[in-house]
């Protein structure tokens, strides 16, 4: 871990990392997805039901 | 050397009264009202009401560049309003139409984040509170987000202690290219646009909320032609040594992670100018342009013309910004933004979601708001075969950010969390330890009788008998736990504690 601190600090990084982090992107990116599905289903209870009506009446004043 | 960034939030919240009549004002009050008579059944002084806010020292028509307009602006400041001080340091009060929070001093970026969210768990205890003042079938919604989708727009506006010395000039050339280029990790995500003359065609999603409503590159004004760079010169604190940057460029966060690099990563380019440590000018060409140019490329890739003919993308530039960064932590420490371990912490992240931005933007789904929104509605939209101007996605972009537990969008994305349950809960009703706001707090807490009105550098006793005091707090680092804290314990009385500071 100190090791590739050091190393990160040393080289100027950007090409580096991106090399470094493909394998744990490709991986967290079919997670997510797998995720993304349930997600949807999840919400679906929960999403206001007259989406219509429901941004019209959304009016504030501004602000600051 | 530069300043210790002593720091602060102030949001306004969207608010509106289901299966009612909207009056914003009035529900703004009943909202705050509700919390404040909640807490005070439940825990002696919690809050009051009976304390003021102090305007005294309040002067929003300062201009940092010199001169002063009030008189021409309409008041900032509605004295007849709702204002109530917190025993956390916080004030929560009701600003134009809508319900205000702005946190107490922190002395870094986590503790912002804490309070944060503290300040969101007020809220939401504040809309349980109202629902039984209300009349059956209404109920009081708050959103913190910073548009109507109808070209209405709040704000989410920052504080940063900054020394008076360094010229405002400077301030505004360094720190306007960090405004424009953080935007891609710290936007909260919009469908569509609000900007005159473009559709959802033109714009289906962009980065920021904010970024339609800004028609100035550097100017006073808040409400109307908004500037990128605000010149609100108000410190709050001893102006002969301090300035307080007053920044409204922001959008409200719901991921903490966001929250603690927006304000970590512009504390820590503020000190980089204070210590005349970013020599390489950023400037775009056209600024006010550039600023939605970032907000409206979700790709990321296309790059802006800069003031001396070159151009860069906004990723680039925060590369350059987080390069400079890293030396000057090695070379200056990190005393600056609350630390050595707070500011590593700052430097770690800031590299960490510039590399997700460049390698895979879907990999930050936990951490920034505007691709965690993004994933959710651009999923719903092709599950469902939607156009970007479907109502239904406009609506779960308003949801993103209903702070309603059972409601709220954000809350179901798995955003990654900073910040304890249980330093939150207490950061509800105690201040800071390390800030002025230590004072604050804690007297309110102790003698909320003896307090008859506080504002953000001063509180007033009224002890019997004699005039009333005001105790002054010009230094937003005095007055903490370490200075005050076993002198408050150790007074019986407010009356006890104005004699032992020799008042």
């Amino acid at each position: 871990m100190a090791e590739r601190e050091q190393k990160k600090k040393q080289a100027p990084a950007k090409s580096d990392e991106v090399v470094e982090d493909t394998p744990a992107k490709s991986e967290a990116g079919e997670k997510i997805k797998g995720e993304l599905d349930d997600l949807l289903d999840e919400i679906d209870e929960v999403l206001e039901s007259n989406a219509e009506d429901f941004v019209k009446s959304y009016v504030q004043k501004g602000g600051e | 050397m530069a300043l210790q960034k002593v720091l602060g939030i102030e949001t306004e919240y969207g608010i509106i009264v289901r299966g009612g009549e909207s009056n914003p004002i009035a529900a703004s009050s009943v909202l705050i009202n509700a919390y404040v008579q909640e807490l005070a059944r439940n825990e002696r002084g919690a809050a009051s009401t009976r304390v003021g806010w102090d305007f005294e020292d309040e002067h929003p028509g300062n201009d940092a560049r010199g001169f002063n307009t009030d008189g021409s602006l309409p008041p900032e400041v509605e004295t007849h309003l709702v204002n109530a001080v917190l025993t956390n340091g916080a004030r929560y009060y009701v600003d134009h139409a809508h319900p205000e929070l702005s946190t107490p001093e922190c002395a870094d970026p986590r503790s912002i984040v804490v309070f944060d969210r503290a300040a969101e768990q007020i809220l939401q205890r504040s809309m349980v509170a109202a629902r039984n003042l209300l009349p059956e079938g209404q109920e009081i919604v708050v959103y913190k987000n910073n548009s109507d989708r109808k070209g209405n727009s709040y704000g989410c506006h920052e504080n940063y202690l900054m020394d008076r010395a360094v010229p405002f000039g400077k301030i505004v050339s360094h720190v306007m290219p960090h405004f424009i280029t953080r935007q891609i990790f710290t936007g909260a995500g919009k469908v569509g646009t609000e900007a005159a003359g473009l559709t959802s065609a033109d714009v289906p999603y962009q980065i920021t909320q904010r970024a339609d409503f800004f028609e100035e590159e550097v100017g006073l004004e808040t409400t109307l032609k908004r500037p990128i760079v605000n010149t609100r010169d108000e410190p709050h604190a001893d102006a002969q040594k301090y300035r307080r940057l007053h920044v409204i460029v922001g959008d409200a966060n719901l991921s903490e992670v966001a929250t603690f690099l927006k304000v970590g990563t512009t504390a820590l380019v503020l000190s980089m100018i204070e210590d005349d440590w970013l020599q390489r000018d950023l400037v775009p060409a056209r600024p006010v342009q550039t600023l939605r140019h970032v907000s409206y490329d979700t790709t990321l890739a296309r790059p802006f013309e800069l003031a001396d003919g070159s151009s860069m993308t906004a990723l680039e530039a925060q590369w350059e910004l987080l390069d400079r960064g890293r030396k000057y932590a090695e070379d200056r420490g990190l005393d600056c933004i609350g630390g050595d371990d707070v500011g590593r912490e700052v430097l770690r992240r800031w590299e960490s979601v510039l590399t997700g931005l460049e390698a895979d933007p879907g990999s930050l789904a936990g951490q920034v708001d505007w691709i965690a929104k993004h994933r959710l509605i651009d999923g719903y939209r092709e599950r469902h075969g939607l156009a970007w101007d479907d109502a239904r996605l406009a609506a779960m972009d308003l949801q993103y950010h209903d702070l309603r537990p059972d409601k709220s969008l954000a809350a179901r994305v798995g955003l990654e969390r900073i910040a304890g349950a249980d330093e939150i809960d207490a950061a509800m009703t105690q201040p800071p330890p390390d800030t002025r706001a230590y004072f604050r707090g804690r007297c309110l807490s102790r003698w909320p009788e003896s307090i008859v009105a506080a504002n953000w550098d001063s509180l007033v006793f009224d002890v019997g008998g004699d005039p009333l005091r005001r105790v002054p707090m010009m230094e937003p680092l005095r007055g903490t736990q370490a200075h005050v804290g076993s002198l408050i314990d150790g007074c019986d009385s407010a009356a006890d504690l104005l004699q032992q500071l020799g008042q």
